[in-house]
């Protein structure tokens, strides 16, 4: 299989070049061959470069397919840009055994939509109490340790797998929200809050937590990455942590970049999601902290739901945002388009900066790497319609906005499977 | 079969009514938030003229004949529910209640088919209840009908909070054009973080030119609250010197569990409203409670059924409160 995507505008980790890319066998051939192809892409006027990374997303399968599975999941991933989707591991069973990460990882190849690289849980059950057998999780496919979903309580615990993982060699992601704190806050605690009557969940439940398991990185060396920072205060304790030599990494999702708690003012638990969405200062530091590059990858905590169950009241209805297929969009459209940011430190977040929180390879054009590919639109603005996702959860917080960057087209294996 | 001097004509009351309401222009009544100053002080003229028909010899008018109101009430009450019952036949509507323990909720069904189920038998308005704030303003996106809130999560309690100021207006003959409010103080004392009654009342008291004062002991105090004309205080004796109202609330049992309170006997001891206390206040300081009490607890018996206490007056007043909140929300629409 031999395809061409001429005309594009090539951008590789910074470097910018008009060619066509020409992709052979599941790898990138080279730059403007010429020859029989099986396919020709036009992507005239449009990015093209490294399929995107989320080191972040629900996929929901094994047990709560209504909500999303590998197929709908991975396409959604696609079209939305990846080439590479971690899975959260707070399914049903949860992934704690090295037999379902084969399985799923199994099941994703033959789907052929976006790779799949599964997390497995630190905890058996995620109950919290007794380790996962990490080597085996491990050896099976799992490229992450966490019981992303609920925090680990139990510092003793955390201590024991930052040890065991760096021992391994493998990154443990953090849920960093203190639970005893959060208690049942559904959402931010502030003048919001009080104002909508609803229970409010503490900007220093997620700082506090943060501050332990930067803590416990710097302790046992253990490369510790901390999932959603949502919080100025808990942004800046990862910087501090960083500027002393501490392993760890930080993510920030679009949900935190692009919405405050004002708008649950409209009751509509489609915006419920922990950690919470913040205030309008904790949303423009973390804005800042991503321009100032001390942020290592936007994750999109993918967290798709029915929307029946998310028709319950805001203290039923179930956390999480859908976001995968629109998450490049805003940010490009909230920090790139309006020139806050320039398209290739934008995309070192997806790209190079994922890549080294996972200890991976950054994805590049080079000859010889994988033909993972995705084509960007940067010029055409588009409104979100979340009737037209291949997520199952067809509805947005975005509903209606309009966006530019949005992917056109995305190769993953050589082979086009999004356009 | 019937006497008309006795009965009251449908036509008078509503001409009564309605050359008061032409401002309530609201389809439901979710919150009090988007109220003004004068839509209140209408509001009680229409409450005046609903009295009136409950004083009569056969408390019932027509004005809501055909209509059907279905309350909703998904967390337990007596009083609110039966209040806005008594209301709604008094104006001749049909009801059809609708209680979460008996129903297929327990079975698993969601808000919204719930709503739908009934909304299917045609019905003109909803009385609704909820644990969870914002429910009545999710409801209103399933339906046409109106959706008069009887109390959501914290957030809010219109009803409740029309009947304590038109309470308040009765007792300070407010008939006047700013309803007697102005420059007036309120202390609301007790668990104000869970209270929707206490957040309605800051409402539409400051609306109408009140000083309100909210005291309690700092964990149920939330400093959010705070704005103009809406000061804060772990003093009793603070917020209810010169007081001209003085609102307890429930304390609820199950706070102490939370961590939110000590123990009933340490916040009587230092948060309950009494004869001592309430020497404090102004001369003509009312009591007020918006029930169900716990005597000896936030308020002591003998304050609660001494001769400041309206407590039964705005039971009552609750009928023609709520008679006044469907005729303006139903008739003529």
């Amino acid at each position: 299989m031999r395809i061409c995507i001429k005309n594009g505008i090539l951008l590789d980790g910074g470097k910018e070049e008009k060619a066509d890319l020409y992709l052979k066998d599941g790898i990138i051939e080279g730059l403007n061959l010429g020859g029989e192809v099986d396919e020709t892409y036009d992507a005239i006027g449009n990015i093209v470069t490294p399929a995107l990374i989320d080191l972040h997303a629900h996929l929901r399968e094994p047990g709560q397919e209504a909500k999303e599975d590998l197929r709908s999941g991975l396409s959604a991933a696609a079209a939305g840009g990846y080439g590479t989707v971690i899975s959260m591991a707070n399914t049903s069973p949860p992934v704690d055994d090295p037999d379902v990460v084969a399985s799923l990882i199994a099941k994703a190849e033959a789907i052929g939509q976006a790779r799949l690289r599964p997390a497995a849980t630190l905890s058996k059950g995620l109950k919290g109490e007794e380790l996962t057998d990490f080597a085996a999780l491990k050896d099976a496919g799992a490229v992450m340790i966490t019981d992303d979903g609920i925090p680990v309580v139990d510092s003793h615990l955390m201590r024991r797998a930052c040890e065991y993982a760096a021992e391994l060699g493998l990154v443990i992601q953090t849920h960093s929200e203190e639970p005893t704190l959060r208690k049942d806050g559904v959402m931010n605690e502030g003048v919001v809050s009080q104002r909508l009557g609803l229970p409010g969940n503490p900007v220093e439940a997620e700082s506090i937590m943060i501050f332990r398991d930067c803590e416990l990185a710097l302790m046992t060396g253990a490369r510790v990455h901390i999932a959603h920072i949502t919080t100025e205060r808990g942004m800046k304790v990862v910087e501090w942590f960083k500027e002393q030599g501490a392993p760890v990494t930080g993510e920030v999702t679009p949900n935190h970049l692009t919405l405050t708690d004002e708008v649950l003012s409209n009751f509509d638990p489609i915006c419920k999601v922990a950690p919470p969405l913040r205030t309008e200062a904790d949303r423009l530091y973390l804005r800042d902290a991503v321009k100032r590059g001390v942020v290592d990858n936007i994750g999109t905590d993918h967290a798709p739901h029915t929307r029946a169950e998310k028709d319950q009241d805001m203290l039923n209805a179930p956390f999480g945002i859908a976001n995968i297929e629109v998450s490049f969009p805003l940010c490009y459209t909230t920090l790139v388009a309006n020139n806050e940011m320039s398209l290739s430190n934008l995309l070192e977040l997806y790209q190079a900066k994922a890549a080294a929180v996972m200890g991976w390879d950054a994805p590049s054009l080079a000859v010889g790497q994988a033909a993972d590919i995705v084509v960007i639109d940067i010029n055409t603005e588009k409104a979100v319609d979340a009737s037209q996702f291949k997520s199952k959860a067809k509805f947005s917080p975005w509903e209606g906005l309009g966006l530019k960057g949005w992917p056109v087209a995305t190769f993953v294996r050589g082979q086009k499977v999004f356009s | 079969m019937t006497s008309t001097q006795s009965i009251p004509s449908n036509i008078e009351v509503q001409a009564e009514a309605q050359t008061e309401v032409q401002a309530l222009k609201h389809k439901h009544l979710l919150d009090l938030q988007d109220w003004t100053k004068d839509e209140f002080l209408q509001f009680f003229n229409t409450t005046d003229a609903m009295a009136d028909v409950m004083k009569r010899t056969i408390k019932k008018v027509p004005a809501l004949q055909g209509k059907t109101i279905a309350t909703l009430f998904f967390e337990n009450s007596t009083r609110t529910k039966l209040s806005f019952e008594r209301a709604a036949r008094a104006q001749s509507a049909d009801v059809v209640s609708f209680a979460a323990g008996s129903s297929s909720l327990s079975k698993g069904e969601s808000i919204k088919d719930t709503l739908l189920t009934i909304d299917a038998m045609q019905v003109d308005a909803y009385v609704v209840r909820h644990v969870s704030s914002g429910v009545p303003h999710q409801l209103t996106r399933w339906t046409d009908a109106s959706i008069i809130n009887a109390g959501d999560g914290r957030r809010s309690h219109p009803t409740q909070a029309l009947l304590d100021a038109y309470t308040f207006r009765q007792e300070f003959n407010g008939f006047d054009d700013s309803g007697g409010f102005e420059g007036k103080k309120i202390a609301i004392v007790g668990d104000i973080l869970h209270s929707r009654v206490a957040r309605s009342n800051i409402k539409i008291w400051t609306e109408l030119g009140a000083k309100v004062v909210l005291c309690g002991p700092r964990m149920l105090l939330p400093e959010e609250l705070e704005r103009k004309n809406v000061t804060l205080t772990n003093s009793v004796a603070e917020a209810v010197e010169g007081a001209h109202a003085v609102m307890a609330l429930r304390m609820q049992q199950e706070r102490m569990a939370g961590g939110l309170l000590p123990s009933l006997q340490e916040y009587s001891e230092r948060y309950q409203v009494n004869d001592e206390m309430i020497k404090l206040a102004h001369d003509d300081c009312i009591v007020m409670h918006p029930g169900p009490m716990n005597r000896e607890v936030e308020i002591s018996s003998e304050l609660a059924d001494g001769e400041r206490s309206v407590i039964e007056q705005q039971v009552a007043n609750g009928v023609p409160v709520r008679m006044a909140v469907f005729y303006s929300l139903l008739v003529g629409k």
